[in-house]
């Protein structure tokens, strides 16, 4: 009786609210962190665990595989950064503006891919990148005089496929961040500018992108995590973790090779967690430089 | 938000032939991202085999089209069978993971934005660090963890892990700061308790949240594949995604399933993005205007 009541004071009662965060946090989050850390530290086989201290990453500091698989995920993000960052932008500037018509339906157009499953949007674009003179890309280089080109199994143009497969999927998404972000803009700043005679690219450069400012570091934090963290993408281009000299393989893709598919989980752990240095570095970087942190302090 | 804007953006005069080249520009843009689609679903349409030796493309030589793939995936037969086995386990644990999560992350966020209490603060910032983390580092620990716990090939170990999702708490805890306190008191005056006060006050006020994180959340579970590809080993547990990608084969046996499977796999999804597109655009902006 005496539990029930206290249970249903307002003291205890936010802490039974947030008691399956707690739960969560500790089951599915800190001990799963820490085990990949300790995991660093060892070799783990059947039945017999070894503390190699830091030899996985001494050894991963050789590994050219390793090495590979950090450039490709690095370019696949800078390309995801120049690519989904601007454009975007430019495109939800475009359509909240008064210059397009049927607003509704191009906004739901863009969205469409984000929807499709990446199984099913990998595949499409795997069999449109084939090698065959017959597939869309090889149709369409022919139309140009060029000759088909095994598109999957040469670095540059495994790239392009894999950046183009993620244009199509998030363009949408982003200008719809972007959107938001300009809804958030007072019209009548752009009313006074038109007074003082400021021109369209002058109102675009000096109201809208500094006011833009907030979500497009929320986009780009997202976009670096994504772009470093990207997997499946390349599993489905490849219908597989293995791609010709690995021009597909992701930092992830190596992860899941070397812990899943070897069951080397020490070693794997290790690349985990230089993936995770890797990508809060360079966002604690870019939200420095941006001036994130100041902001909240003044 | 309010209501429509005139000019908003106000970046350039409006005139006949900026409109026609801004609209022109979507059009391009719009055909650009169909283009895929409609390619996979003329494909469907043919032998699976096609795909395997030709790869895709537009192809709209009608004469040779055949309804085969949508037949054998409405007519009674094993790769029917199979296909509506993945669908349905997808659309079984899409329904509990979206009731699980929504309720769960209902709660966590009501006692972090309706009480003042001292963890508060630090318990909100631990959720916005769980985001710091891409999933992909921790689903090694996690997997092994699975094991210990004996959760593998079932269902709780698949949706465990993510019901407390930190962007669906933190969006549930963005709507409800906005709301009015003064309704908790009036009604603790009444006599209601706490709990009473969470479910049948706040709830129902809170209703165009839960809307747009159903959407998201469906779409995500829908769409998820990588957790559940490790932790289900049965095939009899597959859901939609992971059953599609064994269909893709080095000989294409199944292509013609894979095909009309795909296409048919996004229409539940379409239908519910063209029921609630407003929702969903809501649903997925909270984190970038805040920023």
């Amino acid at each position: 009786m005496k539990i029930k009541k206290f249970l249903y004071s307002q003291k205890a009662a936010p802490y039974v609210f947030v008691l399956p965060f707690i739960l969560s946090f500790a089951i599915f989050w800190i001990y799963p962190l820490f085990s990949t850390v300790k995991m660093s530290f060892q070799t783990i086989l059947p039945g017999q665990v070894e503390w190699v201290g830091l030899d996985n990453y001494t050894k991963l500091l050789k590994d050219s595989t390793f090495f590979t698989a950090i450039k490709n995920s690095f370019t696949y993000m800078v390309w995801t950064l120049i690519l989904l960052i601007p454009f975007p932008m430019l495109f939800a500037v475009l359509i909240d503006s008064n210059l397009v018509k049927a607003k509704g339906f191009w906004k739901g157009v863009l969205y469409l891919p984000a929807l499709t499953s990446v199984v099913i949007s990998g595949m499409l674009f795997r069999l449109m990148f084939s090698e065959y003179p017959t597939s869309q890309m090889n149709i369409l280089l022919q139309k140009f005089g060029f000759d088909a080109i095994p598109w999957l199994k040469q670095g540059s143009t495994a790239m392009f496929a894999l950046l183009l497969l993620a244009c199509w999927r998030w363009t949408g998404v982003n200008m719809l961040y972007f959107l938001s972000g300009l809804k958030g803009i007072d019209g009548a700043l752009y009313e006074s500018a038109e007074i003082d005679g400021a021109n369209g690219w002058q109102k675009f450069w000096n109201i809208t992108m500094p006011l833009l400012k907030p979500t497009t570091i929320y986009v780009l934090t997202i976009s670096v995590y994504a772009g470093l963290a990207m997997f499946l993408e390349s599993y489905m281009l490849w219908s597989g973790n293995t791609s010709p000299k690995n021009i597909g393989l992701t930092i992830v893709g190596y992860l899941y090779k070397r812990g899943i598919e070897r069951n080397q989980l020490g070693y794997a752990s290790a690349v985990g967690l230089v993936l995770l240095v890797l990508a809060l570095v360079i966002n604690v970087v870019q939200l420095i430089c941006n001036g994130t942190f100041k902001k909240e302090e003044d | 938000m309010g209501g429509k804007k005139k000019n908003k953006g106000g970046m350039v005069q409006n005139n006949g032939v900026g409109t026609v080249l801004g609209t022109l520009l979507f059009a391009v843009l719009g055909f650009f991202v169909l283009f895929p689609v409609l390619a996979g679903a003329l494909a469907s349409f043919r032998p699976g085999i096609e795909l395997l030796r030709r790869g895709l493309s537009i192809n709209l030589d009608f004469s040779t089209m055949t309804l085969n793939n949508w037949k054998l995936l409405f007519t009674p037969n094993p790769d029917s069978r199979k296909y509506f086995m993945w669908f349905k386990n997808s659309m079984i644990l899409t329904l509990v993971t979206v009731v699980l999560t929504l309720v769960i992350c209902y709660f966590v966020a009501y006692g972090l934005s309706m009480y003042e209490y001292k963890l508060k603060n630090l318990l909100f910032f631990l959720a916005i660090a769980t985001m710091m983390v891409p999933f992909e580092i921790l689903m090694l620990p996690l997997y092994q963890e699975m094991m210990d716990l004996h959760l593998m090939n079932t269902s709780a170990g698949v949706i465990l892990p993510g019901l407390c999702s930190a962007s669906t708490i933190f969006f549930f805890r963005q709507y409800m700061i906005g709301l009015p306190k003064a309704l908790l008191d009036a009604a603790r005056i009444d006599g209601a308790t706490e709990y009473g006060i969470c479910i049948k006050i706040m709830l129902p006020i809170t209703k165009p949240a839960f809307a747009s994180m159903a959407i998201l959340s469906t779409m995500g579970s829908w769409n998820n594949m990588l957790w559940p590809m490790m932790v289900f080993r049965d095939a009899k547990k597959f859901t939609l995604p992971i059953g599609l990608n064994t269909l893709i084969t080095p000989y294409g046996n199944d292509y013609d399933l894979l095909i009309a499977g795909s296409m048919f796999g996004i229409i539940p999804i379409f239908i519910v993005f063209l029921c609630f597109q407003s929702y969903f655009i809501e649903g997925m902006t909270v984190g970038a205007v805040k920023g």
